[in-house]
C-alpha cells in the first residue's frame, strides 16, 4: 500500500497520521515559507506567512491538516504576493533597521523578504517607541524588531518552564512583556543556555558581548537560503 | 461593605481585604480571571500593577500572564482614570445623531482632553465601540457600568455639573439611564407569550433525542451570523466524548447597530434560559454559561433575578421540573470591552481566563470547547427560537420564513428613520419593506449585518433577508441621500482596528494601515494609488486572517468602493500619487535655517 499523499504544488508529498501540510512538507525537503512556526513547537498560526491554498480555501498550512488527496497550492504568484505583502506589513509594523542590526544575515525575517523578492517597504512606517532592555549581564532585548510569533513564550514555557516571556496589550499596541515585578529581565531567571535565548528568529532576544564575531558576508542568509531545509527556521 | 484602608493597603494601591474576597468568591480559580480583574476593578477603581502582582500570586499564575490578559480588555485599566470615567459610544449612528460635538462639548466644559485623564484625577472622557443603544443615542457609559441615552446638550452641561459637584452616578436623575425596549414588530419571538417552565416540560415530554431529532428538522440556523444548523451543532457536542458538556450563550453582541440581544435580554431572559436549559438536556450538560458583553453590564443583576427566581421555581438546579437526573444551572461572566470574543472560540477562551484570542480550529467547540470538553455555543436569539420549537415543533417553524431560512429574524434598526427599534420578521422579507415600515425615506443605503455585513444600496432593496440572499445577525443601519457613504466606512474602519486582538499579522496591521489610507482620503490628500492599496490590503485580509475579525474588516470598504465610488473620488487630490505629508511643509525647517522664503524656496512656486 503506498503511503497516504497529497499534492503540493503538482508534486506529491506523503504524510503520516496527523501531521499538518507543513510539517509534511518540510519532512519532505520542501519549502513553504514561514516565521512562527517552529518543528521543536505547537503550531501557532499567527504570522499567515505560510498562508496557502488546499482545494482552493485559503489557510495556514501550520495549521491545516494533511489528508490524501488534497491539492496544496503555495508557490504561486498570487501566494507569494500576499506573502510579500505581509512580510512589509512586518516591517513597517516595527523598527527593523536591517544594515545596523546584529541579526542582519542571520535573520529569518531579511531572509525570507529577501527570497520573497520584497525590495522594499511599500506601505508607510508607523516608528513605534519601543525602549529596548538591556538590564541583563548576558541578553539585550530590542523589541523594536518583534514581530509576535511568540516562540520564545512557548520555548520558556514548554521547554526551559520558566515562563519568563509572555503577550500583552491588544491590535497594534501588542507587544511582549517580562516576568517580573520590575518588568525588567535582570529580575528573571532567564540565562543564556535556556531554549528561549536562541528561538528568536529576528533580532530581539541577543546574547550581549558577540556582536559581529561572524562578520557579515559571511553569515548563515549569506551563504545559504531560506528555502534550504536546513535554514528554514531560526536554530 | 465597609472599605477601610490601612497602611499596608495604601503602600500597596488598593484594599487587599476586599480583593482577597473577590479571590475566595471565585474559589481561586484561575479560570475566573476576567471575572476577578472585572470586580476588582469595579472595587479599585482600576488595576495596579501591585493588585495584579497579588491576584497573580494567589492564583499561582505569572503576572505576565495576568498583565496579558488585563492589557488585552478595553475596559480593563492598568493606569490611574479618572474618578468618572466616561464613554461616548463611538458608532456611526451615534455620532449621526451628534455624539462627536456633544464629547468636545463635555470635554470644554470640564477642562479634560479625549483619552486623558484630568490633572486632578476627577474625570476621562473617551470613545468606546458601539453600546447597543443605537435606537435611543447619543448614548455613553459611565464607570463601565450606567448607560446613558438620548444625549442632547442640557445632560451634557448637567452631566458637567454633576460631576464637579462629585455627585455619586447613582444619584444623577434616573430617567436618564432609562433604556427602552422599542419594539416596533412582534412576530412569533416576540409576540408568542410563553409560560416559564413550558418549553422544558415539551422537551421533556418529548426525550432529549426526539427534542434534538425536532431541532434538526426545523431547520434552525444560528442567529449570530455565520448560520450554522443548530440541531447540527447539538448532536455533534451530545456525540462528543467529555468528561462534562457545556452549554455557552453568546449574548456579547458586539456588532455595531445590533442591540436586538439587549431587548431579548431585557424582557425575554426567561426564554433564553429556558433555551439553554433544553440545550443542555439535548446534549447532556450540567453547567451553562451566559456571556454577556461588558456593555451590558447594567443588565446584570436583573438577569441573576431571574435566575434566581428559575431555581426557586424548579426550572434550574437539580432535578428539573421533578426529572431525577435532569441537574443543570447557570453562571453569567460579563466580558470586559472586547468584540473579537463574539467569535465563538475567542469567547471560551475569555470565559477560561485568559486574552481573548481566537483558536486555532478544527477541534471546533462542539469536540474541544469550554475547559477543553464538549461546548455549544449559540446566540440569545437562537436558544429563544429554540423554545419555540420544543413547544409548537419543527412543522410549524420550518413553515415560517423560507426553505433554507426558516422562522424569523430579529433586526435593529437604526439610523436615518422614523421609528428606530426593533423589528421581527419572517425571513424572506424584503429590505424596502423594512424601510418602509421604519419610515426611512430618501434611503441611499442600508448596512445589514453590521460592519463586517453587507452594504446594500437603492438598486437593492428588493433583495431579502435571508441566508440565500441577504443574510445577517440582526444590524440594520439606514443611511438617507445626505451622508457621506465614506465617513460611515472611515468610522467602521477605525472601529475594526481598534477591535483587533493583534494576534495575526494581515489583521493587526492591516486594520491600521486602512485607517491609515482612509485618514489619509480624509485629508484630501488622497489619490487613485490609494484606492488600489485599498483593494491590494482588502485581497489580503479576505484571504490570510486567523479568524472572521480581519476577513469581514474590508467588506464595507470593497462594497461601498463598488457601489459608492464618488464618495471616495470627492476626497482625491490627484488620480496617480499623493505622498502622506506635505512635501512643502517639510521644507519650512530648511527655508527657517537658510533665512530664506523666496518663490524658489516653495515646491509650488519653484520656477
Amino acid at each position: 500500500m503506498t503511503a497516504a499523499a497529497f499534492s503540493l504544488d503538482g508534486e506529491d508529498v506523503p504524510f503520516r497520521p496527523g501531521e499538518t501540510v507543513l510539517q509534511a512538507a518540510k519532512r519532505a525537503g520542501r519549502y513553504i515559507p514561514h516565521l512562527c512556526w517552529h518543528p521543536e513547537f505547537r503550531a501557532h498560526g499567527s504570522c499567515r506567512i505560510c498562508t496557502v491554498k488546499v482545494n482552493g480555501r485559503a489557510g495556514a498550512a501550520c495549521t491545516v491538516q494533511a489528508a490524501a488527496g488534497q491539492e496544496v497550492e503555495s508557490n504561486t504568484e498570487e501566494l507569494n504576493a500576499h506573502r510579500k505583502t505581509l512580510l512589509q506589513m512586518l516591517f513597517v509594523e516595527g523598527n527593523h533597521f536591517c544594515p545596523s542590526c546584529e541579526k542582519s544575515g542571520n535573520c529569518l525575517l531579511q531572509a525570507t523578504a529577501y527570497e520573497m523578492n520584497m525590495e522594499g517597504p511599500h506601505f508607510e512606517e508607523f516608528y513605534p517607541d519601543r525602549p529596548v532592555d538591556a538590564s541583563h549581564p548576558d541578553i539585550l532585548l530590542d523589541f523594536n524588531r518583534c514581530i509576535l510569533c511568540e516562540l520564545c513564550v512557548r520555548a520558556s514555557h514548554e521547554v526551559d518552564g520558566k515562563d519568563i516571556f509572555a503577550i500583552a496589550g491588544h491590535g497594534m499596541g501588542t507587544h511582549l512583556v517580562i516576568n517580573s515585578e520590575s518588568g525588567r529581565l535582570v529580575d528573571t531567571d532567564m540565562a543564556l543556555t535556556d531554549r528561549a535565548a536562541s528561538i528568536c528568529p529576528v533580532g530581539v532576544i541577543l546574547p550581549k558581548r558577540r556582536g559581529f564575531v561572524i562578520p557579515i558576508g559571511e553569515r548563515r542568509y549569506d551563504v545559504n537560503t531560506v528555502a534550504e531545509p536546513k535554514h528554514q527556521e531560526a536554530s | 461593605m465597609a472599605s477601610v484602608l490601612t497602611a499596608a493597603d495604601r503602600l500597596a494601591g488598593f484594599q487587599r481585604q476586599a480583593v482577597a474576597e473577590v479571590l475566595q468568591r471565585h474559589d481561586h480559580d484561575p479560570h475566573a480571571l476576567v471575572q476577578i480583574l472585572r470586580e476588582a476593578q469595579e472595587q479599585q477603581g482600576w488595576l495596579p500593577r501591585t493588585l495584579l502582582a497579588f491576584i497573580a500570586r494567589e492564583l499561582r499564575l505569572t503576572l505576565a500572564h495576568v498583565e496579558g490578559v488585563a492589557g488585552f480588555y478595553r475596559f480593563f485599566h492598568t493606569r490611574p482614570v479618572g474618578q468618572y470615567r466616561v464613554l461616548f459610544s463611538n458608532n456611526i449612528t451615534d455620532r449621526m445623531l451628534g455624539a462627536q460635538l456633544l464629547m468636545d462639548d463635555l470635554c470644554l466644559r470640564l477642562g479634560v482632553r479625549p483619552g486623558e485623564v484630568r490633572a486632578d484625577n476627577r474625570v476621562s472622557v473617551a470613545h468606546c465601540s458601539c453600546t447597543g443603544l443605537c435606537d435611543q443615542g447619543p448614548a455613553l457609559l459611565v464607570n463601565h457600568r450606567h448607560v446613558i441615552t438620548r444625549l442632547d446638550a442640557e445632560r451634557v452641561a448637567r452631566i458637567a455639573d454633576l460631576i464637579e459637584a462629585q455627585t455619586p452616578v447613582g444619584d444623577w436623575p434616573a430617567q436618564w439611564f432609562r433604556v427602552v425596549d422599542n419594539v416596533q414588530r412582534a412576530d412569533v419571538l416576540l409576540g408568542t407569550p410563553q409560560q416559564p417552565g413550558a418549553a422544558i416540560a415539551a422537551a421533556l415530554a418529548r426525550g432529549a433525542e426526539a427534542l434534538l431529532d425536532e431541532i434538526k428538522r426545523s431547520n434552525l440556523r444560528g442567529r449570530g451570523g455565520a448560520g450554522f444548523a443548530t440541531g447540527l451543532k447539538w448532536e455533534l457536542c451530545r456525540n462528543a466524548p467529555g468528561s462534562a458538556h457545556y452549554v455557552v450563550c453568546n449574548a456579547d453582541e458586539g456588532e455595531p447597530g445590533t442591540f436586538k440581544d439587549r431587548v431579548l435580554l431585557t424582557r425575554h431572559a426567561d426564554m433564553m434560559f429556558e433555551g439553554m436549559t433544553i440545550a443542555a438536556l439535548a446534549v447532556g450538560a450540567r453547567r451553562g454559561l451566559v456571556y454577556l458583553r461588558g456593555e451590558y453590564r447594567y443588565l446584570l443583576e436583573p438577569l441573576h433575578a431571574v435566575l434566581q427566581r428559575r431555581r426557586e421555581q424548579h426550572l434550574l438546579g437539580s432535578a428539573i421540573q421533578g426529572q431525577a437526573g435532569f441537574d443543570f444551572d447557570i453562571d453569567i461572566h460579563v466580558g470586559a470591552g472586547a468584540y473579537v470574543c463574539g467569535e465563538e472560540s475567542a469567547l471560551i477562551e475569555s470565559l477560561e481566563g485568559k486574552r481573548g484570542t481566537p483558536r486555532i480550529r478544527p477541534p471546533f467547540p462542539v469536540e474541544q470547547g469550554y475547559l477543553d470538553q464538549p461546548t455549544t455555543v449559540n446566540n440569545v436569539e437562537t436558544y429563544c427560537a429554540a423554545t419555540h420549537i420544543a413547544i409548537h415543533g419543527a412543522a410549524w417553524w420550518s413553515g415560517i420564513g423560507t426553505p433554507k431560512s426558516t422562522g424569523t429574524k430579529i433586526h435593529s434598526v437604526s439610523g436615518d428613520c422614523d421609528r428606530p427599534g426593533i423589528y421581527e420578521y419572517p425571513f424572506g422579507t424584503r429590505i424596502g419593506r423594512i424601510l418602509e415600515d421604519c419610515g426611512a425615506r430618501d434611503t441611499q443605503a442600508v448596512q445589514i449585518g453590521g460592519p463586517s455585513g453587507v452594504c446594500v444600496s437603492a438598486f437593492e432593496f428588493g433583495r431579502r433577508i435571508a441566508f440565500e440572499d441577504v443574510p445577517t445577525a440582526g444590524a440594520f443601519m439606514v443611511f438617507d441621500r445626505s451622508r457621506d457613504m465614506f465617513k460611515v466606512v472611515r468610522n467602521f474602519a477605525h472601529f475594526f482596528a481598534h477591535e483587533s486582538c493583534g494576534f495575526c499579522t494581515p489583521c493587526r496591521v492591516g486594520t491600521a494601515l486602512v485607517v491609515k489610507r482612509l485618514d489619509k482620503l480624509a485629508a484630501g490628500r488622497g489619490s487613485r494609488h490609494d484606492i488600489d492599496v485599498l483593494f491590494e490590503l482588502d485581497k489580503l485580509m479576505h484571504t490570510a486572517t486567523h479568524c472572521g475579525l480581519g476577513g469581514a474588516a474590508c467588506n464595507p470598504l470593497r462594497d461601498t468602493i463598488v457601489k459608492f465610488r464618488p464618495a471616495y473620488e470627492q476626497h482625491l487630490k490627484s488620480l496617480y500619487f499623493e505622498p502622506g505629508f506635505d512635501l512643502d511643509a517639510e521644507l519650512s525647517v530648511a527655508r527657517k535655517m537658510t533665512g530664506r522664503d523666496d518663490a524658489a524656496a516653495h515646491l509650488e512656486t519653484a520656477p
